[in-house]
């Protein structure tokens, strides 16, 4: 069966898996034998070795190159060797079934396209037959097929075959995997492996080499938006190229380029490529460089985009993780997380799930799930210290994936998976350039005579349903039509744009209320009346606008209505939600409202009418209110 | 994109990690066409530069054109090159050519221990390799980011994972990583990628007057010509196409017992 090798431009890895002893190595060794590939003398080699040593062939030793493995008769790490069909090229990565090995084989099916699974006719479906479907299903393998091995200990049974194959079959289902073959082998004797064996006429195909043939090559995501993570900047020949690999979508001269996280926008001037024609654009797994046409401060780790479609960028997001390393991965432990270029302090958030990926069974720790042990798998989320630009592994592969790095090892592997991570929006965007802060030469004072008042921040506070919202509203006409600059800083508008990029944690919160303090500061500034309307249940975010204010100028407005009244009005039904635990962390429901002990002004809106409330904060600003004769 | 194309970018991105995680980084360059094609590489990924030295580690029995093929290509890519060699053992004369030593302890110490004390002697912290998986079965279990303790040795039972791209570039004060960016690549890529680039490889490849030549270059005494009509590139790779013999058929040292040349790779052998 001996062939040249042809010329073939198509490759295709694939990962030999199963439990230890199942016959994976000595399924490879037949494999190139059968097929006429072992190189000449090798077989010769190895038998001779095996009668000085007083121990039966084995055709596994072909792959278990090390002297340990021979001497234990078992593979210890991945190998990899090069094998071809008519059709295409094949790495066969031979990967251990040792669960002391794990790591081993993570390294092995991590790089391949498709997998072949072994399993023991005799000994049945074991531990590892399961946990390296989970894991192969984890690392996003989806071209699976089984081979029930060592058949020839079963008597070559169809209804062994069948029971292992309908047991297999049902739990691949329950992990969403689905195999696209089960073949019936003996390894040993090479029945069915590249042709039909005669020991099993009820098998009419197809045999593992024609199984071989049907995976197919996955595609170079081409097609899907651009992600170009800067690898190093090189200043070279009077040129400053940012060199990196195009992991998908497609790079063209002229791009505008959006630079995540530190959003910084340039447009691509020349693609750089050496000893080959530059070109005008770069696809999917080219490694090239890039220059630009106006210099902007990037470094590694950033992820170039198109504005059109940029990652998310978040300091927090929920993953599916497996631990390889020795110590446990704990809860509390600052890591390091590698994403494409990106390298950023970690650390767990909190652990949902621990799954033993064996039996697909819950781990239990006690009450509160501090850590991930050795060769479990986890559903978590992870905090970051720094923004992280990243996709859903479902959605861009390249980005969706991260390691966990503890101390010097490489210990975890994780892929991102769906929760609510605000997208940003186009308005988020837009980042200024030469940030500086400038005095300026018009000074508050005229300001304020030319407005005919000094600015202010009003800031109400309360529970959702206290009537902050219809309060500011209120005083911005009110004020407005005294003539008075106004603008009321409303909680959607924030959130839609400036904040998009935050959730509802409390560590978002938190930072939403410093953006809004922020620029209710600036409009302050500017000389306008800026009213909020921000539940801010927290008395330390509200402490820390009115101390970037000038004193005096931020009047701080509790307005108070009890719960029961408030859960009453519910105005957006989001009370009843909280209730039903459709949402968490709701204030006052199950997230706490820290009142303000000594408020400019406290409106008790369960007794006031809005016309009351309002004219008690004009009182406070001392601005006449001719109109309060006319309520509403 | 078509498979020596990727294998080209991967090999690119993996020098590209390698140049910016390592500010102590060096490249072995043993003259073959294996590390030859990694020096092109290094062009290929630093836009036609080689930003780290070379390092060629001298036994002084290699055969004398390798050394004359050497120091052309330093003086028309512009490299910068560090020799090293044993001198203590040369001057004793405990080699395998001498009659003093057997092959594998000779490599022993003309290669793997010249090669230590080169690193040492320089702060070398990454140093890249041309190995390649197919070449023989303990390479076949190599890392792209390969960590060797402060003797050089290597952990073959317990070595990191690898996944998705992410490397092992943490590592303690005092040990090193080898960085192999052909290990993915075979024999017959090397030679079709020679052909697509045009790089020029030393003669000792080609078959000579004897329909003899070169298979795998290594030190005279322990190295022999396979027989073979290849004079060229294009023919080369017509030859492996067809061939089943082992590319290390002709390297005498891998021999000597069955488990010799993984001992010498245990112990620090590129």
């Amino acid at each position: 069966m001996s062939s040249p090798t042809p010329v073939l431009t198509e490759q295709l890895k694939i990962v030999i898996v199963g439990h230890v002893d199942h016959g994976k190595s000595t399924f490879v060794g037949r494999l190139f034998h059968d097929t006429g590939r072992l190189p000449e003398g090798k077989l010769e080699q190895l038998q001779k070795i095996a009668e000085r040593r007083g121990v039966p062939f084995e055709w596994a030793n072909l792959m278990d190159a090390l002297q340990s493995e021979r001497d234990q008769n078992i593979t210890i790490d991945t190998a990899q060797i090069w094998f071809h069909t008519a059709k295409r090229q094949y790495v066969i990565i031979d990967a251990p079934g040792h669960k002391e090995f794990l790591k081993n084989m993570i390294t092995g099916a991590a790089n391949a396209e498709a997998a072949l699974l072994l399993i023991d006719a005799n000994e049945g479906i074991q531990e590892n037959s399961r946990r390296h479907g989970y894991l192969l299903h984890l690392l996003g393998i989806r071209q699976v097929a089984v081979l029930v091995n060592k058949m020839d200990l079963q008597g070559y049974s169809q209804e062994r075959f069948r029971q292992i194959e309908a047991d297999y079959r049902e739990w691949l289902k329950t992990i969403g995997l689905e195999p696209k073959f089960f073949v019936p082998i003996a390894a040993k004797h090479g029945d069915n492996i590249a042709s039909l064996s005669r020991q099993m006429p009820w098998w009419n195909g197809p045999t593992v080499l024609e199984v071989l043939d049907e995976f197919t090559v996955s595609e170079l995501p081409n097609a899907q938006p651009l992600r170009f993570p800067v690898q190093d900047v090189y200043r070279f020949d009077d040129r400053r190229i940012l060199a990196g690999r195009v992991e998908s979508g497609t790079l063209k001269v002229g791009d505008r380029l959006l630079f995540s996280p530190n959003n910084k926008v340039s447009t691509v001037r020349t693609i750089e490529r050496w000893n080959a024609p530059a070109g005008n654009q770069a696809t999917a797994g080219e490694s090239v460089g890039i220059t630009l046409t106006e210099q902007i401060f990037v470094e590694r780790g950033a992820i170039a985009t198109l504005e059109t479609a940029p990652p998310y960028e978040l300091t927090r997001f929920k993953a599916r993780l497996f631990w390889l390393g020795r110590n446990p991965f704990r809860k509390g432990k600052t890591y390091k997380l590698k994403l494409a270029t990106q390298e950023v302090e970690c650390e767990i958030n909190a652990i949902d799930k621990v799954i033993d990926a064996s039996t697909l069974e819950t781990v239990s720790r006690g009450s509160d799930q501090v850590c991930v042990g050795r060769h479990e798998v986890a559903e978590l989320s992870l905090h970051t210290k720094r923004p992280v630009a990243f996709d859903l592994h479902s959605e861009i592969v390249s980005t969706g994936r991260f390691v966990i790095v503890d101390g010097f090892d490489v210990s975890g592997g994780g892929i991102i998976v769906e929760d609510n991570y605000p997208r940003r929006t186009a308005d988020s965007l837009h980042k200024s350039e030469n940030i500086y802060w400038s005095e300026g030469k018009v000074t508050p004072r005229q300001r304020a005579l030319l407005h005919g008042h000094a600015g202010y921040v009003v800031w109400l506070t309360g529970l959702s349903g206290a009537g902050k919202s219809t309060i500011a509203g209120e005083l911005e006409r009110r004020l407005f039509n005294l003539g008075r600059h106004a603008y009321v800083l409303d909680g959607d508008k924030i959130r839609h744009g400036l904040c998009s990029d935050l959730g509802f944690s409390p560590e978002d919160r938190k930072e939403n209320i410093r953006r809004v303090g922020e620029v209710a500061k600036l409009f302050a500034d500017a000389g306008l009346i800026c009213i909020t309307a921000f539940i801010s249940p927290y008395r330390s975010d509200r402490a820390l606008v009115r101390s970037i204010l000038p004193a005096g100028k931020f009047v701080e407005v509790y307005v108070n209505a009890p719960l029961e009244v408030c859960e009453q009005r519910d105005p957006k039904g989001l009370y009843a939600k909280a209730r039903a635990k459709e949402i968490k962390e709701f204030t006052g429901v199950s997230a706490p409202y820290e009142n303000p002990p000594q408020p400019e002004v406290e409106l008790r809106t369960d007794q006031l009418s809005v016309s009351e409330s309002v004219a008690k904060i004009l009182e406070h600003l001392q601005i006449q209110d001719a109109d309060s004769a006319i309520t509403i | 994109m078509d498979s020596l194309s990727k294998l080209e970018n991967q090999s690119i991105y993996i020098l590209r990690e390698a140049f910016h995680k390592f500010d102590h980084l060096a490249m072995l360059w043993s003259i073959g066409k294996d590390s030859t094609v990694l020096l092109w590489l290094a062009r290929k990924a630093f836009f036609g530069h080689v930003p780290f030295p070379l390092v060629h580690v001298d036994t002084t029995y290699k055969i004398p054109s390798m050394i004359e093929y050497r120091d052309r290509l330093v003086r028309e890519w512009k490299l910068q090159l560090v020799v090293g060699k044993n001198e203590p053992v040369l001057v004793s004369g405990v080699t395998y050519p001498d009659g003093k030593a057997t092959r594998v302890e000779c490599c022993g110490t003309l290669k793997k221990d010249a090669l230590k004390q080169v690193l040492d002697q320089h702060h070398f912290t990454g140093v890249i390799v041309g190995v390649r998986r197919d070449e023989e079965p303990t390479r076949a279990k190599e890392r792209y980011f390969s960590p060797r303790d402060k003797n050089m040795e290597w952990n073959v039972e317990d070595q990191p994972p690898e996944l998705w791209d992410q490397f092992k570039t943490d590592f303690k004060k005092g040990t090193h990583i080898r960085i192999h960016p052909l290990l993915h690549w075979t024999e017959l890529n090397v030679w079709e990628y020679i052909e697509r680039e045009n790089i020029p490889v030393i003669p000792l490849y080609f078959a000579n007057g004897q329909d003899e030549r070169y298979r795998s270059l290594g030190c005279a005494p322990c190295t022999f010509p396979i027989k073979s009509k290849a004079r060229t590139v294009r023919e080369i790779v017509e030859e492996l196409r067809q061939t089943r013999t082992p590319e290390r058929s002709g390297r005498a040292q891998d021999k000597e017992s069955e488990d010799a040349f993984e001992k010498l790779r245990r112990d620090g052998y590129m």
